[in-house]
Protein backbone atom coordinates (compact mmCIF):
# COMPACT_ATOMS: atom_id res chain seq x y z
CA UNK A 1 0.00 0.00 0.00
CA UNK A 2 1.22 3.42 -0.83
CA UNK A 3 1.43 5.84 2.04
CA UNK A 4 -1.57 8.50 1.93
CA UNK A 5 0.27 11.11 2.68
CA UNK A 6 -2.18 14.31 1.15
CA UNK A 7 -5.69 14.03 -0.02
CA UNK A 8 -5.43 16.04 -2.75
CA UNK A 9 -4.99 14.43 -6.29
CA UNK A 10 -1.38 15.78 -7.42
CA UNK A 11 -1.77 18.51 -10.57
CA UNK A 12 0.20 18.94 -13.74
CA UNK A 13 3.05 21.05 -14.05
CA UNK A 14 1.02 23.23 -16.19
CA UNK A 15 -1.79 23.67 -13.29
CA UNK A 16 0.61 24.40 -10.74
CA UNK A 17 1.91 27.53 -12.87
CA UNK A 18 -1.52 28.53 -13.08
CA UNK A 19 -2.73 28.34 -9.51
CA UNK A 20 1.03 29.64 -8.50
CA UNK A 21 -0.11 32.68 -10.65
CA UNK A 22 -3.64 33.07 -9.37
CA UNK A 23 -2.63 32.65 -5.76
CA UNK A 24 -0.36 35.27 -6.40
CA UNK A 25 -2.79 37.88 -8.55
CA UNK A 26 -3.92 39.61 -4.91
CA UNK A 27 -0.32 39.77 -4.03
CA UNK A 28 0.28 41.30 -7.34
CA UNK A 29 -2.38 44.06 -6.65
CA UNK A 30 -0.94 44.88 -3.60
CA UNK A 31 2.30 45.50 -5.00
CA UNK A 32 1.06 47.45 -7.79
CA UNK A 33 1.03 51.40 -6.38
CA UNK A 34 3.93 50.43 -4.58
CA UNK A 35 5.72 49.65 -7.56
CA UNK A 36 4.17 53.11 -9.15
CA UNK A 37 5.71 54.85 -6.54
CA UNK A 38 8.20 53.60 -6.36
CA UNK A 39 9.13 54.49 -10.13
CA UNK A 40 7.87 58.00 -9.35
CA UNK A 41 9.94 58.46 -6.42
CA UNK A 42 13.07 57.15 -7.97
CA UNK A 43 13.07 59.83 -10.64
CA UNK A 44 12.62 62.22 -8.30
CA UNK A 45 15.52 61.64 -6.31
CA UNK A 46 17.51 62.03 -9.70
CA UNK A 47 18.12 58.23 -10.44
CA UNK A 48 18.03 57.84 -13.73
CA UNK A 49 15.61 55.61 -16.05
CA UNK A 50 18.73 52.72 -15.79
CA UNK A 51 19.34 52.74 -12.44
CA UNK A 52 15.83 52.63 -11.15
CA UNK A 53 14.71 49.72 -13.79
CA UNK A 54 18.20 47.85 -12.54
CA UNK A 55 17.07 48.35 -8.89
CA UNK A 56 13.44 46.83 -9.44
CA UNK A 57 15.26 43.94 -12.12
CA UNK A 58 18.32 43.03 -9.87
CA UNK A 59 17.89 44.35 -6.17
CA UNK A 60 13.92 43.50 -6.46
CA UNK A 61 13.50 44.41 -2.70
CA UNK A 62 10.60 47.17 -2.21
CA UNK A 63 11.20 47.97 1.16
CA UNK A 64 15.14 48.10 0.65
CA UNK A 65 14.68 50.10 -3.09
CA UNK A 66 12.03 52.52 -0.82
CA UNK A 67 15.33 53.12 1.85
CA UNK A 68 17.62 53.70 -0.57
CA UNK A 69 16.27 55.90 -2.90
CA UNK A 70 14.73 57.71 0.34
CA UNK A 71 18.60 58.10 1.90
CA UNK A 72 20.18 58.52 -1.45
CA UNK A 73 20.47 62.56 -1.36
CA UNK A 74 21.76 62.31 2.64
CA UNK A 75 23.60 59.20 3.16
CA UNK A 76 26.77 57.61 2.72
CA UNK A 77 26.96 54.09 0.81
CA UNK A 78 27.65 52.12 3.86
CA UNK A 79 24.69 53.41 5.66
CA UNK A 80 21.84 52.01 2.59
CA UNK A 81 24.34 48.80 2.69
CA UNK A 82 23.84 48.51 6.65
CA UNK A 83 20.01 49.78 6.05
CA UNK A 84 19.34 46.97 3.37
CA UNK A 85 21.13 44.10 5.87
CA UNK A 86 18.70 44.97 8.64
CA UNK A 87 15.77 45.52 7.30
CA UNK A 88 16.19 42.55 4.53
CA UNK A 89 17.22 39.90 7.24
CA UNK A 90 13.86 38.75 7.64
CA UNK A 91 14.19 36.84 3.94
CA UNK A 92 16.81 34.72 5.91
CA UNK A 93 13.89 33.50 8.05
CA UNK A 94 11.71 33.09 5.04
CA UNK A 95 14.54 30.97 3.41
CA UNK A 96 14.65 28.85 6.72
CA UNK A 97 10.81 28.23 7.01
CA UNK A 98 10.51 26.78 3.54
CA UNK A 99 13.68 25.66 2.90
CA UNK A 100 12.61 21.33 3.96
CA UNK A 101 10.30 21.73 1.23
CA UNK A 102 13.15 22.67 -2.02
CA UNK A 103 15.75 20.32 -0.23
CA UNK A 104 15.32 18.09 -3.07
CA UNK A 105 15.49 20.67 -5.86
CA UNK A 106 18.99 20.67 -7.65
CA UNK A 107 20.87 24.48 -7.46
CA UNK A 108 19.80 25.71 -10.43
CA UNK A 109 16.26 25.71 -9.01
CA UNK A 110 17.24 26.83 -5.34
CA UNK A 111 19.10 30.19 -7.10
CA UNK A 112 16.43 31.42 -8.42
CA UNK A 113 13.75 30.95 -6.17
CA UNK A 114 16.12 32.08 -2.70
CA UNK A 115 17.26 35.12 -5.70
CA UNK A 116 13.38 36.44 -6.28
CA UNK A 117 11.85 35.23 -2.65
CA UNK A 118 9.58 38.45 -1.31
CA UNK A 119 7.58 38.98 1.27
CA UNK A 120 4.20 38.05 -0.64
CA UNK A 121 5.68 35.18 -2.40
CA UNK A 122 6.57 33.68 0.88
CA UNK A 123 3.24 34.30 1.78
CA UNK A 124 1.83 31.92 -0.55
CA UNK A 125 4.31 28.92 -0.85
CA UNK A 126 3.77 28.88 2.74
CA UNK A 127 0.15 28.69 3.02
CA UNK A 128 0.60 26.08 -0.03
CA UNK A 129 3.03 23.85 1.74
CA UNK A 130 1.02 23.71 4.66
CA UNK A 131 -2.12 22.77 2.54
CA UNK A 132 -0.73 20.43 -0.56
CA UNK A 133 2.78 19.62 0.56
CA UNK A 134 6.13 19.52 -1.75
CA UNK A 135 5.88 17.06 -4.02
CA UNK A 136 5.46 16.48 -8.00
CA UNK A 137 5.88 20.57 -9.22
CA UNK A 138 5.28 22.33 -6.43
CA UNK A 139 8.52 24.51 -7.17
CA UNK A 140 6.94 25.00 -10.59
CA UNK A 141 4.36 26.70 -8.40
CA UNK A 142 6.65 28.45 -6.60
CA UNK A 143 8.84 29.59 -9.59
CA UNK A 144 5.42 31.28 -11.21
CA UNK A 145 4.70 33.32 -8.25
CA UNK A 146 8.37 34.60 -7.99
CA UNK A 147 7.88 35.22 -12.06
CA UNK A 148 4.55 36.73 -11.45
CA UNK A 149 5.68 39.24 -8.57
CA UNK A 150 8.92 39.94 -10.50
CA UNK A 151 7.18 40.91 -13.64
CA UNK A 152 4.44 42.90 -11.72
CA UNK A 153 6.97 44.91 -9.56
CA UNK A 154 9.17 45.65 -12.96
CA UNK A 155 6.34 46.34 -15.36
CA UNK A 156 4.96 49.10 -12.24
CA UNK A 157 8.28 50.46 -11.76
CA UNK A 158 8.57 51.61 -15.53
CA UNK A 159 5.10 52.87 -15.33
CA UNK A 160 5.90 55.02 -12.34
CA UNK A 161 9.26 56.09 -14.15
CA UNK A 162 7.16 57.64 -17.17
CA UNK A 163 4.20 58.64 -15.22
CA UNK A 164 6.57 60.36 -12.77
CA UNK A 165 8.03 62.49 -15.55
CA UNK A 166 4.80 64.02 -16.15
CA UNK A 167 2.99 63.93 -12.60
CA UNK A 168 5.29 64.52 -9.87
CA UNK A 169 2.09 64.85 -7.39
CA UNK A 170 1.44 60.88 -7.62
CA UNK A 171 2.46 59.83 -4.19
CA UNK A 172 0.11 62.48 -2.83
CA UNK A 173 -2.76 60.04 -3.47
CA UNK A 174 -1.96 57.97 -0.35
CA UNK A 175 -1.07 54.77 -2.02
CA UNK A 176 1.46 54.09 0.12
CA UNK A 177 -1.67 52.47 2.22
CA UNK A 178 -1.83 49.44 -0.05
CA UNK A 179 1.45 47.29 1.32
CA UNK A 180 -0.43 47.73 4.96
CA UNK A 181 -3.91 46.57 3.17
CA UNK A 182 -1.81 43.51 1.74
CA UNK A 183 -0.22 42.40 4.79
CA UNK A 184 -2.86 42.70 7.10
CA UNK A 185 -5.30 40.86 4.68
CA UNK A 186 -2.17 38.33 4.62
CA UNK A 187 -1.66 37.77 8.43
CA UNK A 188 -5.35 37.80 10.06
CA UNK A 189 -6.59 34.86 8.18
CA UNK A 190 -3.19 32.88 9.68
CA UNK A 191 -4.15 33.45 13.50
CA UNK A 192 -5.49 30.41 14.32
CA UNK A 193 -4.04 29.67 17.60
CA UNK A 194 -3.65 31.57 20.53
CA UNK A 195 0.19 31.72 20.47
CA UNK A 196 0.25 33.09 16.82
CA UNK A 197 -2.15 35.67 18.26
CA UNK A 198 -0.04 36.36 21.00
CA UNK A 199 3.14 36.62 18.77
CA UNK A 200 1.64 38.77 16.00
CA UNK A 201 0.65 41.05 19.20
CA UNK A 202 4.19 40.89 20.94
CA UNK A 203 5.96 41.96 17.61
CA UNK A 204 3.39 44.58 16.56
CA UNK A 205 3.91 46.23 20.01
CA UNK A 206 7.44 46.09 20.32
CA UNK A 207 8.54 46.99 16.76
CA UNK A 208 6.47 49.96 17.70
CA UNK A 209 7.67 50.91 21.20
CA UNK A 210 11.32 49.81 19.38
CA UNK A 211 10.18 52.64 16.55
CA UNK A 212 12.82 55.02 17.22
CA UNK A 213 16.07 52.83 16.71
CA UNK A 214 18.26 53.20 13.17
CA UNK A 215 17.82 51.12 10.37
CA UNK A 216 14.43 50.08 11.28
CA UNK A 217 16.10 47.77 13.33
CA UNK A 218 12.67 47.70 15.79
CA UNK A 219 11.59 45.93 13.61
CA UNK A 220 13.67 42.89 13.35
CA UNK A 221 14.22 42.96 17.51
CA UNK A 222 9.82 42.84 17.46
CA UNK A 223 10.00 40.34 14.92
CA UNK A 224 12.43 38.16 17.20
CA UNK A 225 10.38 39.07 20.58
CA UNK A 226 7.07 37.93 19.22
CA UNK A 227 8.62 34.77 17.54
CA UNK A 228 9.92 34.25 21.41
CA UNK A 229 6.73 34.72 22.61
CA UNK A 230 5.21 32.75 20.27
CA UNK A 231 6.78 29.45 20.53
CA UNK A 232 7.08 29.62 24.57
CA UNK A 233 3.61 29.39 24.53
CA UNK A 234 3.27 26.32 21.91
CA UNK A 235 5.74 24.54 23.75
CA UNK A 236 3.58 25.29 27.00
CA UNK A 237 0.79 24.80 25.57
CA UNK A 238 2.05 21.05 23.90
CA UNK A 239 2.72 20.23 27.57
CA UNK A 240 -0.34 20.43 28.72
CA UNK A 241 -1.79 18.76 25.73
CA UNK A 242 0.87 15.87 26.78
CA UNK A 243 0.17 16.23 30.46
CA UNK A 244 -3.80 15.39 29.67
CA UNK A 245 -3.56 12.27 27.68
CA UNK A 246 -1.16 10.75 29.82
CA UNK B 1 25.86 61.03 -5.17
CA UNK B 2 27.99 60.54 -8.28
CA UNK B 3 26.78 58.25 -10.66
CA UNK B 4 29.59 55.49 -10.01
CA UNK B 5 28.59 55.68 -6.46
CA UNK B 6 24.95 55.13 -7.81
CA UNK B 7 26.58 52.23 -9.63
CA UNK B 8 28.48 50.79 -6.70
CA UNK B 9 25.33 51.41 -4.27
CA UNK B 10 23.03 49.21 -6.84
CA UNK B 11 25.52 46.46 -7.10
CA UNK B 12 25.94 46.18 -3.14
CA UNK B 13 22.57 46.54 -2.60
CA UNK B 14 22.00 43.10 -5.63
CA UNK B 15 24.81 41.32 -3.29
CA UNK B 16 23.94 41.99 0.43
CA UNK B 17 19.99 40.52 -0.85
CA UNK B 18 21.37 37.50 -2.64
CA UNK B 19 23.82 37.01 0.53
CA UNK B 20 20.68 37.36 2.40
CA UNK B 21 18.58 34.96 0.73
CA UNK B 22 20.45 32.61 -0.69
CA UNK B 23 22.80 30.75 1.74
CA UNK B 24 20.32 28.91 3.57
CA UNK B 25 18.59 27.32 0.28
CA UNK B 26 22.38 26.51 -0.96
CA UNK B 27 23.43 24.57 2.04
CA UNK B 28 20.01 22.65 2.45
CA UNK B 29 21.19 19.35 1.87
CA UNK B 30 24.18 20.12 4.19
CA UNK B 31 22.46 20.76 7.52
CA UNK B 32 18.94 20.69 9.02
CA UNK B 33 17.83 23.28 11.60
CA UNK B 34 17.37 21.71 15.09
CA UNK B 35 12.74 21.01 15.56
CA UNK B 36 13.28 23.84 18.02
CA UNK B 37 14.20 26.21 15.50
CA UNK B 38 11.54 24.65 13.15
CA UNK B 39 8.86 25.13 15.20
CA UNK B 40 9.55 28.99 15.87
CA UNK B 41 9.87 29.28 12.38
CA UNK B 42 6.33 29.21 12.21
CA UNK B 43 5.79 32.33 14.21
CA UNK B 44 7.85 34.52 11.29
CA UNK B 45 4.98 35.14 9.21
CA UNK B 46 2.70 36.72 11.46
CA UNK B 47 5.51 38.05 13.53
CA UNK B 48 7.74 39.93 10.87
CA UNK B 49 4.86 41.16 9.29
CA UNK B 50 2.75 42.50 12.20
CA UNK B 51 6.49 44.52 13.19
CA UNK B 52 6.06 46.22 10.04
CA UNK B 53 1.88 47.03 9.71
CA UNK B 54 1.75 48.44 13.43
CA UNK B 55 4.57 50.81 13.45
CA UNK B 56 3.44 51.80 9.55
CA UNK B 57 0.11 53.08 10.79
CA UNK B 58 1.20 54.72 13.85
CA UNK B 59 4.07 57.02 13.00
CA UNK B 60 2.64 57.43 9.03
CA UNK B 61 5.41 60.83 9.07
CA UNK B 62 8.21 60.06 10.78
CA UNK B 63 8.92 59.94 14.33
CA UNK B 64 5.71 61.69 15.96
CA UNK B 65 3.03 58.83 17.07
CA UNK B 66 -0.61 59.53 15.55
CA UNK B 67 -2.76 57.53 18.13
CA UNK B 68 -5.76 59.50 17.10
CA UNK B 69 -8.66 59.78 15.76
CA UNK B 70 -7.27 61.95 12.61
CA UNK B 71 -4.85 59.23 11.46
CA UNK B 72 -6.83 57.69 8.28
CA UNK B 73 -3.82 54.92 8.20
CA UNK B 74 -4.67 53.85 11.81
CA UNK B 75 -8.10 53.89 11.07
CA UNK B 76 -8.09 52.28 7.95
CA UNK B 77 -5.84 49.74 9.16
CA UNK B 78 -8.33 48.49 12.01
CA UNK B 79 -11.18 48.45 9.18
CA UNK B 80 -9.13 46.20 6.51
CA UNK B 81 -8.54 43.72 9.89
CA UNK B 82 -11.91 43.35 10.56
CA UNK B 83 -12.95 43.27 6.90
CA UNK B 84 -10.27 40.93 6.88
CA UNK B 85 -11.15 38.99 10.00
CA UNK B 86 -14.61 38.83 8.78
CA UNK B 87 -14.13 37.65 4.92
CA UNK B 88 -10.64 35.66 4.86
CA UNK B 89 -10.40 37.16 1.23
CA UNK B 90 -7.49 38.95 0.62
CA UNK B 91 -8.05 40.77 -2.93
CA UNK B 92 -11.71 42.21 -0.97
CA UNK B 93 -9.14 43.52 2.17
CA UNK B 94 -6.71 45.30 -0.08
CA UNK B 95 -9.52 47.08 -2.23
CA UNK B 96 -12.01 47.81 0.47
CA UNK B 97 -9.12 48.88 2.85
CA UNK B 98 -7.41 51.02 0.05
CA UNK B 99 -10.97 52.94 -0.51
CA UNK B 100 -11.76 53.17 3.68
CA UNK B 101 -8.17 54.69 3.49
CA UNK B 102 -8.88 57.21 0.81
CA UNK B 103 -11.94 58.09 2.33
CA UNK B 104 -11.00 58.64 5.79
CA UNK B 105 -8.12 60.47 3.87
CA UNK B 106 -10.72 63.13 2.26
CA UNK B 107 -13.12 62.83 5.34
CA UNK B 108 -10.90 64.59 7.87
CA UNK B 109 -9.19 66.22 5.59
CA UNK B 110 -5.68 65.40 5.90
Amino acid sequence: MTAISTALPAMSRRDEIWHGLRDTFPMMVGALPFGVIFGTLATAQGLSPLQVMSMSLFVFSGSAQFIAVGLVTSSALWVIWAATFIINLRHLLYAANLVNHVRHLPQYWRFPLAAMLTDETFAVMELRYRQRGSEGYAHWYYLASCIGMWLNWNFWTLVGLVVGQSFPDLKSLGLEFAMVATFIGIVIPGLKTKPLWAAAITAGLVATLLHHLPYQSGLMLGALAGVGIGLVLDLRRKKLEASVYE
Amino acid sequence: MSETSLSLLILGMVLINLAIRYPVFLLADRFRFPPLIERALAFVPAAVLTAIIVPAVIFPHGPQAELDWHNPYLLAAILAAAISYFTRNLLATIVLGMAAFLLLRWWLGV
